[in-house]
């Protein structure tokens, strides 16, 4: 990774723009002043007074934004830290990230907002805290959500946990309407989940491993839309993982409730199979489902029901993942993996269009999350995601920037990937 | 006289062949067994580790005896004050022991899938005495010796398994080898001990004894854990004895032969009542006996070449 400061003219030669709200992709040089966009047009001459990039080619995005990460500061640092985690985020194209609050201690006040903001400040990454639903993300009390949401918190989760009282969530479904921002309820039933760590099937029957069913996600699912749907208030549905999820929440959109959904890579890319190598970088929560769950999920991207493609970046150091399954921590990093296996499984695979993935990275997302995303126009921020999206490669170990490696994507081939990041008026090559 | 497996996970996936060695060298054993003096030097200076995460008697000890049986050195780690509760994990305390050279590894664990994620750190045979839910595999071998000692084969057999197959490691083993080995499996128990697609693994499902006595040469009763009731999978152990308790009146209305197998330890007045368990139909004490024997077998296969 090399990150160039370009304060004064840069020109993005030979590129093709991929605009998401346009819903076009056509070719055109981009001219970028102090981190402006000035000109964008065909065949800008090169001036002396510009540095000048070929693209050769490559497609510009608007910069991707991932509406789920867990950056672990403070509390967890030997795990990821908000500076490390805005490399991998880099790394992957992503210049937005939510992070999420189950960090010690948890962003449940004010100060705690504003600690992440600090730590974020001079990064190329904007980082934008999720507050907690409840004090302590215990499911208890409600946190004072208006007074988070003015110290820049963008949403409430208490990820991890479940908000298990329904009346706890029905209050808090309430109270966020004060703000208008959206409550994000990770939803596992957990009398259902019981001492479950993959998913419940003829896998996890075949393995003796005690299972995680799909109802238990579901049934919290279907509790969390109704009780949206009674109070009419905004609900994102954080990494879908069954089939009837997504027939739930298709039915809920056609309904008019006001609910949002995201899907990360590695549900729409992996099923349970994968936990007959014992590996616990499998052990993901939700688990990982079965082939019907992951097919139906795509067909949730497809038909729009899922909103947003977002990673679940949770890092992990090794110790925690080479241990008995039971003992083994909850989650895989996700940011550096998440354009390939995207491109291979979703694109590639024949699934949508190109253009559909970059809605489901950038303008979907940061509808969802209430944040303002730069298009791709004339007075407006530099702020590009380059890829090509037909390179071949290989996921490796150098490819990761997080300070964690908890990831079963290690030697999977991919096609498509990111090359370049224009942000904050830096340009950051990604590989050599 | 290789076997094709390197070390002994579970049962899924043995073939046919490595299964019929090992009954073959297992019987050829039995005989020394029978003898004044019960010791080969066949494993002279190989050094064994029998690794026990979970507490177990009969297991580490048959191991264990056929370890000396076979003149192997061995060495015997418990969890309990061990320098796991010191908060050591489980990939140190492996490798630490293996740094002492280990030519074996036999481990139980209670969690599934442990002894495989144990063979990536270290380079001895590994032999699974029990991971979690998983598999429990001399357990099923010793269990289809008896079987192929008392029917003379396997292929065709009708076995049915009784009990929390749910959470049972001795069933899925049995399951394994007893389809690969060609024998028809029923199982029987009420629906909360039946795990998620079991026919999947392409065994019946019954939940009436008398209709799994009815279709079995042989049944294989598995121990009721007694914590169990408490978590709303039965509601009593009187109604799960009422319903799939063995005892003396079922086999009387049964009116044919049945051969009863039982892993230990038992629940008498619970799955099987104790003037059945030491009746005629019995080979729960063969079971023990060959229970040596064949982990002698795969000890000598598995160790004893390399």
């Amino acid at each position: 990774m090399q990150i160039d400061k370009m304060n004064g003219k840069v020109l993005l030669a030979n590129g093709k723009i991929a605009d998401p709200v346009g819903e076009k992709i056509y070719e055109s040089d981009i001219l970028i002043e102090n981190g402006i966009i000035v000109r964008i047009e065909k065949g800008i001459t090169p001036k002396n007074d510009m540095e000048t990039v070929n693209l050769n080619g490559q497609t510009i995005s608007p910069g991707f934004v991932d509406l789920h990460v867990h950056f672990r500061e403070p509390g967890f640092e030997d795990k990821e830290t908000i500076e490390s985690g805005c490399r991998a985020a880099l790394a992957g194209g992503f210049t937005k990230v939510c992070c999420m609050p189950n960090t010690d201690p948890p962003v449940d006040t004010q100060e705690s907002v504003r600690f992440i903001y600090r730590k974020a400040e001079g990064q190329i990454v904007d980082v934008f805290p999720i507050a907690a639903i409840t004090k302590n993300r215990k499911g208890e009390e409600l946190t004072e959500m208006v007074e988070l949401s003015s110290a820049g918190a963008v949403g409430f989760s208490d990820d991890g946990n479940p908000v298990v009282n329904a009346q706890i969530m029905r209050f808090a479904l309430e109270y966020s309407k004060i703000v208008d921002k959206p409550i994000i309820n990770h939803a596992e039933d957990p009398a259902l989940k019981a001492d479950g760590y993959m998913n419940e099937g003829v896998v996890s029957t075949h393995l003796g491993i005690p299972g995680n069913p799909s109802i238990a996600e579901e049934i919290m699912i279907y509790r969390d839309l109704t009780l949206a749907r009674f109070t009419n208030s905004r609900l994102h549905i954080p990494h879908v993982s069954t089939k009837a999820s997504v027939a739930l929440i298709r039915q809920a959109k056609a309904n008019g409730v006001r609910v949002t959904a995201e899907a990360t890579p590695h549900h729409f890319s992996l099923n349970d199979e994968y936990m007959r190598s014992f590996d616990a970088n499998g052990k993901v929560s939700p688990p990982l489902r079965s082939e019907a769950d992951r097919l139906s999920l795509i067909e949730g991207i497809q038909d729009g029901t899922i909103d947003a493609i977002a990673t679940d970046h949770a890092p992990h150091q090794y110790d925690t993942k080479e241990t008995s399954l039971d003992m083994a921590s909850y989650g895989m990093i996700g940011l550096e993996s998440a354009f390939g296996l995207s491109m291979t499984n979703l694109v590639h695979a024949g699934h949508i269009s190109f253009i559909d993935l970059i809605k489901l990275l950038t303008i979907r997302p940061a509808r969802a999350m209430n944040l303002s995303l730069p298009g791709i126009k004339v007075g407006e921020e530099a702020n590009l995601t380059i890829v090509d999206p037909d390179e071949w490669w290989v996921f490796s170990r150098k490819d990761i920037y997080s300070r964690s490696q908890n990831t079963p994507f290690i030697g999977r081939e991919l096609t498509g990937r990111v090359k370049s990041v224009f942000a904050k008026s830096s340009y950051i090559r990604l590989q050599d | 006289m290789n076997l094709s497996i390197k070390h002994l996970y579970g049962l899924e996936g043995v073939p046919k062949e490595d299964l019929t060695q090992i009954f073959d060298t297992a019987f050829s054993f039995r005989e020394v067994l029978e003898r004044p003096i019960k010791r080969v030097p066949t494993l002279q200076g190989k050094t064994i580790v029998n690794l026990f995460f979970e507490n177990s008697t009969r297991t580490r000890i048959s191991f264990e005896l056929a370890e000396k049986r076979l003149s192997a050195d061995t060495v015997n780690f418990s969890a309990s004050g061990s320098s796991l509760s010191k908060g050591e994990s489980l990939k140190d305390t492996i490798q630490n022991l293996y740094a002492m050279k280990m030519d074996a590894i036999v481990m139980r664990h209670p969690v599934p899938g442990s002894v495989k994620l144990l063979s990536q750190f270290v380079d001895a045979v590994v032999i699974n005495a029990g991971d979690g839910t998983h598999e429990h595999p001399t357990q099923a071998l010793l269990d289809m010796m008896s079987l192929k000692e008392k029917f003379g084969k396997i292929e065709g057999l009708n076995v049915a398994i009784v009990g929390d197959i749910r959470h049972s490691r001795v069933a899925l083993s049995n399951i394994f080898g007893l389809k690969t080995l060609g024998a028809n499996v029923a199982l029987c128990g009420p629906p909360t001990f039946m795990p998620y697609g079991v026919e999947s693994l392409g065994v019946k499902i019954m939940y009436d004894l008398d209709e799994a006595l009815q279709f079995a040469d042989a049944v294989n009763l598995l121990r009721i854990q007694r914590e169990r009731q408490g978590k709303g999978l039965i509601p009593s152990l009187r109604e799960y004895r009422n319903l799939y308790g063995l005892t003396r009146e079922r086999l009387e209305n049964l009116k044919k032969p049945l051969t009863i197998l039982h892993p230990g330890p038992i629940n008498r007045g619970v799955e099987i009542d104790s003037d059945v368990a030491d009746g005629d139909y019995s080979i729960i004490l063969h079971q023990v006996l060959n229970g040596v024997a064949v982990r002698m077998a795969v000890l000598f296969l598995l160790v004893g070449g390399k």
